[in-house]
């Protein structure tokens, strides 16, 4: 049978239509120019200048504060929610695993505003700790989602046969199934950790005033801020994020 | 302690932490959005004490029916688009050879991973008067060097379909590769036409990544907020615009919950109504838990 070549013809287009503004962004990070329509040449120009920004340095470190404890506590939220989900099957499950899919599907914006709005009522103070435990919130379902997936092929007779062995059960935690689990955990806190630090809306409603954190601040660039500024540290942003995606590619050789 | 109740004290242990968690920030802060919608605002921007009708009036003097009907054909229209794009993207992915596949699906990965606002800016420097994309259309007589391409419906459309394509090749992937092709050889084989096997025989096959595609995209994009904000200008708001404005421009909260509550309400039912349908094919609720 002769196959058509309309789907190969339409992936590649496809491949172009994704990757063409991401390059034209990095090739303009380059440029000396100002104004982002012509080429003045190759220059470093707009990389050293971004260096010398304090308040992306600041920034940039709320994100890395926030990130790892939201990532820490979402794996310990999120593994235990899936050993829930994949060892029992009781109603109560059921209640727990809509509780986990539902954040999965709500917009962004609503979790943002009624989080927000759940902190005002309280009258919690808006800053680093409200935007952690906005972050926890929607890291847990995404570490669930993952761990749940390597559990698939799991079984608890190892667990039983270490327990029958004389394993207390610290000793089958730490030296049965976290092992067994490992690769999931690393997944799944990889990509809560991609998620934290790229998180701009729920942020953007439970942020305060000095917790800027680096989406926040690359959005007030984009509304007032020189254009190749943010070329520049989009790029080496950009970087990072496919050096992240090769290297949890080698860790785990295969990704949702 | 018998067996079956330290199998119980083992389920709480492990499901109490993430259980509370998510009822305490979740659940209770979504359904506090319906009660704020009947509080007043007071005048420190906060909450105020008593009950009223007052924001669900002004919610509906107020002129919101163009914007609703905004958000609605933009997002069915980005919908549309994404299934179109992503149905021979996945057959595709699905039918290459797996050495070439991983890579390619990989490369369709790697933007869901880079920054959500980095690719709508990329967007916004092509599209800008200078940018590559108006200059490139002016000069092949596409468009009056007048015309912006930014700040309009379309570049939402445009920006739309580009954010949440790869949410839905996936799931449309994830379905074509446990097809069987050879149903289409079959199908050709017995005489029919190559449009014909596909549109009896592999998009009916595939038809649960397609249901989990449409959720996916369509979901979020009735939420979209970040793309019209950026991409739109005031011809090319949607609800989620509106619910930003009255939280950081007026600061009037309750007045934003009351239409948080109108797009709780509009995400609820595609999801209710697929969940529905399904069940009464007899295909138990299971579409949405095999597909994730």
């Amino acid at each position: 049978m002769k196959r058509s070549r309309f789907p190969l013809i339409v992936t590649w287009i496809l491949l172009l239509f994704f990757y063409l503004p991401i390059f034209v962004l990095v090739l303009y990070s380059f440029n000396s120019s100002r104004f982002g329509g012509s080429w003045n040449g190759w220059s470093l120009h707009w990389y050293r200048q971004l260096y010398r920004e304090r308040e992306i340095w600041h920034a940039l470190t709320n994100s890395l504060v926030v990130a790892f404890s939201a990532t820490a506590v979402s794996l310990v939220l999120g593994t235990t929610a899936a050993i829930a989900l994949h060892r029992f099957s009781s109603r109560l499950q059921k209640f727990h695993y809509t509780l986990i899919y539902t954040p999965l599907v709500v917009p962004e914006i609503l979790m943002g505003i009624s989080l927000l709005l759940f902190f005002a009522a309280l009258k919690l103070e808006l800053g680093l700790f409200t935007i952690f435990l906005a972050h926890v919130t929607f890291c847990i379902s995404y570490v669930a989602m993952v761990v749940l997936g390597r559990l698939q092929d799991f079984d608890y007779a190892i667990v039983e046969a270490a327990q029958d062995l004389g394993a207390g059960w610290w000793t089958t935690l730490w030296r049965v199934l976290l092992p067994l689990l490992m690769p999931g955990i690393v997944a799944g806190g990889l990509l809560a950790f991609t998620l934290s630090i790229d998180d701009f809306v729920i942020t953007f409603f439970v942020a305060g005033p000095g917790s800027t954190t680096l989406p926040i601040r690359i959005y007030s660039m984009i509304k007032h801020g020189s254009p190749p500024l943010i070329n520049a540290l989009s790029s080496i942003l950009l970087l990072v994020t496919f050096l992240a995606v090769f290297f949890s590619q080698r860790l785990t050789k295969e990704v949702p | 302690m018998n067996t079956a109740g330290k199998k119980k004290v083992q389920e709480w242990l492990v499901t109490v932490p993430s259980l509370f968690w998510l009822i305490l920030l979740f659940l209770i802060p979504t359904l506090i959005v319906f009660a704020i919608a009947f509080k007043p605002p007071d005048l420190y921007g906060g909450i105020g004490a008593g009950w009223t009708l007052e924001t669900l009036r002004s919610l509906r003097k107020a002129d919101y029916a163009i914007v609703i009907w905004r958000t609605l054909y933009l997002s069915l229209l980005t919908t549309a688009a994404c299934i179109l794009l992503a149905t021979p993207a996945g057959y595709c992915l699905a039918r290459t050879d797996p050495r070439w596949r991983q890579i390619l699906l990989l490369l369709v990965i790697i933007p869901f991973w880079t920054s959500f606002l980095i690719r709508i800016f990329a967007w916004k420097t092509l599209l800008h008067p200078d940018g590559l994309v108006k200059k490139g259309m002016v000069f092949l007589h596409l468009v009056e060097p007048e015309t912006s391409l930014l700040y309009n419906a379309w570049a939402v459309w445009l920006v739309m379909v580009y954010t949440f394509l790869p949410f839905a090749i996936l799931p449309i992937y994830a379905a074509a590769e446990k097809f069987e092709f050879r149903l289409l050889e079959a199908a050709q084989d017995l005489g029919a036409r190559r449009w014909q096997s596909w549109l009896y025989i592999f998009l009916p096959g595939i038809r649960r990544g397609l249901w989990t595609a449409i959720l996916v995209v369509f979901i979020p994009a009735l939420g979209s907020y970040v793309i019209p904000d950026i991409v739109g200008g005031p011809g090319g708001e949607m609800l989620g615009n509106k619910i930003a404005q009255r939280v950081f421009v007026d600061r009037n909260l309750p007045h934003a919950s009351g239409l948080s509550a109108l797009l709780i309400l509009a995400v609820l039912l595609p999801l209710l109504a697929v969940l529905v349908l399904q069940r009464k094919k007899g295909e138990a609720a299971s579409l949405i838990e095999e597909d994730a």
